[in-house]
């Protein structure tokens, strides 16, 4: 008995000495990593002086932080994880009753969604914000998040379904932004006829783009459409005559709900509904409005799926050689993803330009492709549901991070959480590719089944060559 | 006896006829003037040593490679002609009824058994969706079409043995399993010649048994042509009505299964007879042949 105590005692002392080696270790690579970034700060002072900075108190406290981390996570976190591992292990013959929120979770995600915004704003009022103050929660979190979960959702088309490596999508975004912008300030065009008339314009661009890049695969069809990304960008930004270049288009004409007009005017909304007047019913409008654009960009990527067309393209990304020996036109069935892909990017897109009223080539650079393409790998390709979680998480959080205000209090007051977005980023991409190397949800769900609908294993599927 | 009266009546009706097929890689000439014919509702079986050139003339039926010279025809049912050489790959399968299976499977992995057969019929449900629109709206004609086209999916998976894992990934079947599902799904494109390549490659005894009856029934059910690249012998020689012989892209010899066995230039491609030794190997055959004739 004292045997065993004495055991576990040393295997105890065996595990902190081994944290508190492997703490000085990362304490040590934290402290040559960020020595240069952190420690030292240049900056230009009024006579344009480049200026020295030492922040060492700053470079501890990352130290610290690095060190006390892996401390916990060796000690503590990893034995936890392989106890559970174990007991799960054991109780694997206990088949998992799926819970009700597991089973309606879309549906309970949709109800949520239809809810945000009358539950933001009485939030809001109730504590004492006014209508106002929900105006950052609505726009910021919930449109941000939707535009992007949208555009993740008609990239998840091209990469997801048919595997085909899209770098520049957000050409097609920009098509649908500057359509919506040019042709409703020129020829004075409502919102919802050039809806979706901006689609069908970058679908065309879609198929422009699809022409060249039909014999491309994996690293070459990226380069290709990276290219393209960026040939749209600056045709943008220099055809000064009718898109004003890097100055961009402004003044855009907002959207209407059936010739209502949200502003102050005497048959604004705010007036016509007897409401005091505020910029929060726009937004509200905005944002049922894109939810309204998601919901259709669903519910047509789920149809699909079970169309022939859909099959075919997921056919495309397991095996292109055995689709064309089945009789599968490979060439329209490619060209249909990227219309089909494109085409939601382009009424995401003059979503985005009525939402903002101001559209320039800036909004429209690489960083954010590869945002929307990260959100795409990060959810599971393929996966609808996984693909939401990861905007919001990745949108969301980062957004999340401007009210992290806290935060001075422990890095100094000149700390400004936003600069370390892409570093954020970057590191949750590195922990969910760790802890789930094919995306939140990585099972594909069958489009047909003869008797029991089984989810298939991230396993078996396959990314696509391009 | 009845067999080769059948065989007698179908010579006269060639499906797939090959004239002077030739195909050149650079400076390699992997099949030179090669020409034969596959007759209606036969097996054919196209053998020979490795690098003979096989899979090359699947390549070019199929689609997959363009010949350098020659025609390949293929007259369906109906009595309508198509010059494959001059078809792009998809409209082979499409419009001419020619469907293929791979030396190396190639399956949809990350899609069920069932879908994978769904895909095979992806122009009849392409049509019956209205390019998808027609579906997209929800229309009943494509409701019915759905349910027609996993009718037909059940069917070939009943045949083949699969319907009990008609729900699992095509992934996760054992190998002999993929086998059977690529011959599946080749049918479920509703061919009137199945070409397979190397389909007993890597089975068991009892697998290539079971293959066998699944030809056999191919052929006998929907009178769908089967022509076939093997190396298993047990396989040619049961099933075969037809051999055709390939060594170093050029036909060597061409007839049913016996002939072809005791043929002394197969023999040779096969064993490696040095040239002089040729005629020895002539003479031993016909003695042997001699003697059956004499005890039959």
């Amino acid at each position: 008995m004292a045997n065993i105590a004495s055991t576990t005692a040393s295997a105890g002392t065996d595990l902190t000495a081994r944290a508190l080696r492997e703490a000085v270790f990362a304490g040590l690579i934290s402290l040559g990593l960020f020595v240069l970034f952190v420690g030292l700060e240049t900056t230009q002072n009024i006579r344009n002086e480049l200026v020295l900075n030492q922040r060492w108190g700053l470079l501890a406290i990352f130290v610290i932080v690095a060190a006390v981390g892996r401390f916990v996570m060796v000690a503590y976190v990893q034995p936890a994880l392989a106890r559970r591992k174990a007991a799960k292990a054991e109780a694997e013959n206990v088949v998992k009753e799926e819970t009700f929120f597991s089973r309606n979770f879309s549906k309970l995600a949709i109800a949520f969604l239809v809810l945000y915004p009358p539950i933001v704003v009485m939030a809001c009022i109730s504590m004492g914000y006014g209508i106002q103050g929900s105006l950052k929660w609505v726009d910021n979190f919930g449109v941000q998040i939707l535009i992007y979960v949208m555009l993740a959702w008609g990239l998840n088309i091209v990469v997801g379904l048919a595997g085909l490596l899209d770098l520049g999508y957000v050409a097609f975004y920009a098509v649908g932004a500057y359509s919506y912008a040019l042709l409703s300030t020129y020829f004075g065009l409502s919102f919802w006829v050039l809806l979706p008339v901006a689609g069908l314009l970058s679908a065309c661009w879609g198929m422009v783009l699809g022409f060249p890049v039909l014999r491309l695969r994996g690293d070459y069809l990226a380069i290709v459409t990276l290219a393209f990304g960026e040939i749209i960008r600056l045709v943008l930004i220099n055809w000064t005559e009718v898109t004003k270049g890097t100055f961009g288009v402004s003044g855009i004409a907002k959207a209407t709900l059936f010739g209502i007009k949200f502003d102050a005017s005497k048959d604004g909304f705010a007036a016509l509904m007897g409401l005091p007047m505020s910029s929060a019913y726009y937004k509200i409008f905005l944002f049922y409005l894109i939810l309204g654009l998601c919901l259709l960009t669903a519910f047509v990527t789920i149809r699909m799926r079970r169309m022939p067309i859909g099959r075919a393209w997921e056919a495309l990304r397991e095996d292109e050689i055995a689709c064309k020996s089945l009789g599968i036109n490979t060439v329209t069935t490619k060209l249909t993803a990227f219309a089909m892909g494109a085409m939601f990017g382009g009424i995401a897109g003059s979503f985005f330009a009525v939402r903002q009223g101001f559209v320039s080539p800036e909004s429209f650079v690489f960083l954010e492709s590869a945002v929307i393409l990260a959100i795409v790998v990060l959810g599971g390709m393929g996966s609808l549901t996984g693909i939401a979680i990861a905007a919001v998480v990745m949108i969301g959080g980062t957004e999340i991070l401007r009210e992290l205000t806290f935060l001075k209090v422990v890095f100094g007051p000149n700390f400004t959480p936003e600069l370390y977005r892409m570093l954020i980023f970057g590191l949750a991409m590195v922990v969910v590719m760790v802890w789930k190397p094919r995306g939140f949800v990585g099972s594909r769900e069958p489009t047909a089944f003869l008797r029991e609908r089984k989810a298939v294993s991230g396993s078996f599927t396959k990314e696509g060559h391009g | 006896m009845a067999l080769e009266t059948t065989t007698m009546t179908m010579t006269q009706d060639p499906i797939l006829k090959v004239e002077h097929l030739s195909m050149r890689f650079g400076g390699l000439m992997a099949i030179n003037d090669f020409s034969f014919e596959a007759h209606r509702g036969e097996i054919t079986a196209l053998i020979g040593p490795n690098g003979a050139g096989k899979t090359t003339v699947f390549n070019c039926i199929t689609g997959f490679y363009k010949p350098t010279m020659g025609m390949i025809t293929m007259k369906q049912r109906s009595g309508k002609e198509y010059l494959l050489e001059r078809l792009p790959d998809f409209e082979i399968t499409k419009h001419a009824k020619v469907a293929r299976t791979f030396q190396n499977i190639r399956m949809f992995s990350g899609m069920t058994v069932l879908e994978n057969l769904l895909v095979a019929q992806h122009n009849k449900l392409m049509l019956a969706s209205g390019f998808t629109v027609l579906g997209l709206l929800g229309f009943p004609a494509y409701r019915q079409a759905a349910r027609e086209a996993k009718e037909l999916a059940q069917h070939w998976l009943e045949k083949a043995s699969l319907i009990d894992r008609a729900d699992d990934p095509a992934g996760d079947l054992p190998y002999g399993a993929q086998r059977r599902l690529e011959i599946a799904r080749a049918m479920c494109t509703e061919p009137e010649l199945l070409c397979l390549d190397e389909p007993a490659a890597g089975l068991n005894p009892r697998e290539s048994h079971a293959l066998n009856e699944l030809l056999q029934s191919i052929r006998h059910d929907t009178g769908t042509s089967i022509l076939l690249i093997e190396h298993d012998m047990s396989v040619v020689m049961e099933i075969s009505d037809h051999v055709v012989v390939l060594e170093y892209g050029q036909k060597i010899s061409d007839g049913n299964p016996d002939f072809v066995k005791n043929d002394p230039r197969v023999i040779a491609a096969y064993l490696g007879v040095e040239d002089e030794e040729v005629e020895q190997v002539i003479e031993q055959i016909e003695e042997i042949e001699g003697g059956k004739g004499g005890t039959n």
